[in-house]
């Protein structure tokens, strides 16, 4: 399969965490994922998004977050970034249970959801200039293929 | 796609069901509603229908533990019903098992709780 790229950004507001989970799921779609990898990966979005919308932005709606996926034989890769405030430490915020914003009852879940439903998870943060999270999955259909 | 929250009390239960998707953009009333019932009737226990929910992240986990502290502070329980395989996984994830305890259904829960 060829190369198969798109971008997308939107403002940093909470009703755009559902249009971007389902608009990716809908690109991704055309690798004939199987429910469970579609359900993981709209899981992932939403939980990269909504970080970017709470942590980096701390809920200013002139943020923009800016999402890219590219697919190829079978890989997904998806870049997740934020211009925000960046965090300070990532091995603290990605682990299970830790959160920096109890107040808001958050899980501090997210992360842990990203490393259980990705293949590899990479982040990287720069305190004032934004986050940016990469994702990458091989989708299991592909990989029967390839063998 | 949005979250449709529909609440019931029966004898002490707050009967919470769920149809739709639970994000950080939906729980937010969710919090709200429940928080409000909770304070506002003679409520001693929550059961949590999941049967319609066809999306949560993690910030469902968030909201779904906020309000198991509120129940937990009235010496109440909570009982989540009729989960899907997808949000089950989150729950063990998350280990909110250890905590809440599970049913297949709404009847069988509030049984369990003698509603």
């Amino acid at each position: 399969m060829m190369k198969n790229e798109m971008n997308l950004q939107f403002s940093a507001l909470s009703q755009n965490e559902s249009f971007a989970r389902v608009t990716v799921a809908a690109f991704i779609a055309q690798l004939d994922p199987t429910m469970d990898e579609l359900t993981e990966i709209k899981t992932v979005i939403s939980e990269a998004v909504t970080n970017a919308i709470i942590h980096g932005y701390e809920g200013s709606p002139d943020g923009m977050v800016y999402i890219s996926v590219l697919m190829e034989e079978g890989k997904v890769d998806i870049v997740i970034r934020d211009e925000g405030m960046g965090i300070s430490d990532v091995e603290e915020a990605r682990q299970p249970l830790y959160t920096s914003k109890p107040e808001l009852e958050r899980s501090g879940m997210g992360f842990t959801i990203m490393e259980n439903f990705m293949d590899e998870v990479e982040v990287r943060s720069e305190p004032g200039f934004g986050t940016e999270i990469r994702l990458k999955k091989h989708l299991t259909k592909s990989k029967a293929l390839c063998n | 796609m949005s979250l449709a929250i529909s609440m019931e009390i029966k004898n002490n239960v707050l009967c919470i069901r769920l149809s739709g998707e639970l994000d950080h953009h939906t729980a937010d009333e969710l919090r709200e509603q429940a928080t409000k019932a909770l304070e506002s009737e003679n409520v001693r226990h929550i059961v949590l229908n999941l049967e319609e929910l066809s999306f949560m992240d993690s910030s469902g986990l968030g909201v779904i533990l906020g309000r198991y502290k509120q129940i937990k502070q009235l010496h109440g329980e909570m009982i989540v019903c009729a989960i899907s395989a997808p949000v089950k996984r989150l729950f063990d994830m998350s280990g909110l098992f250890k905590i809440v305890r599970l049913e297949p259904t709404e009847e069988y829960a509030l049984e369990r709780l003698g509603a």
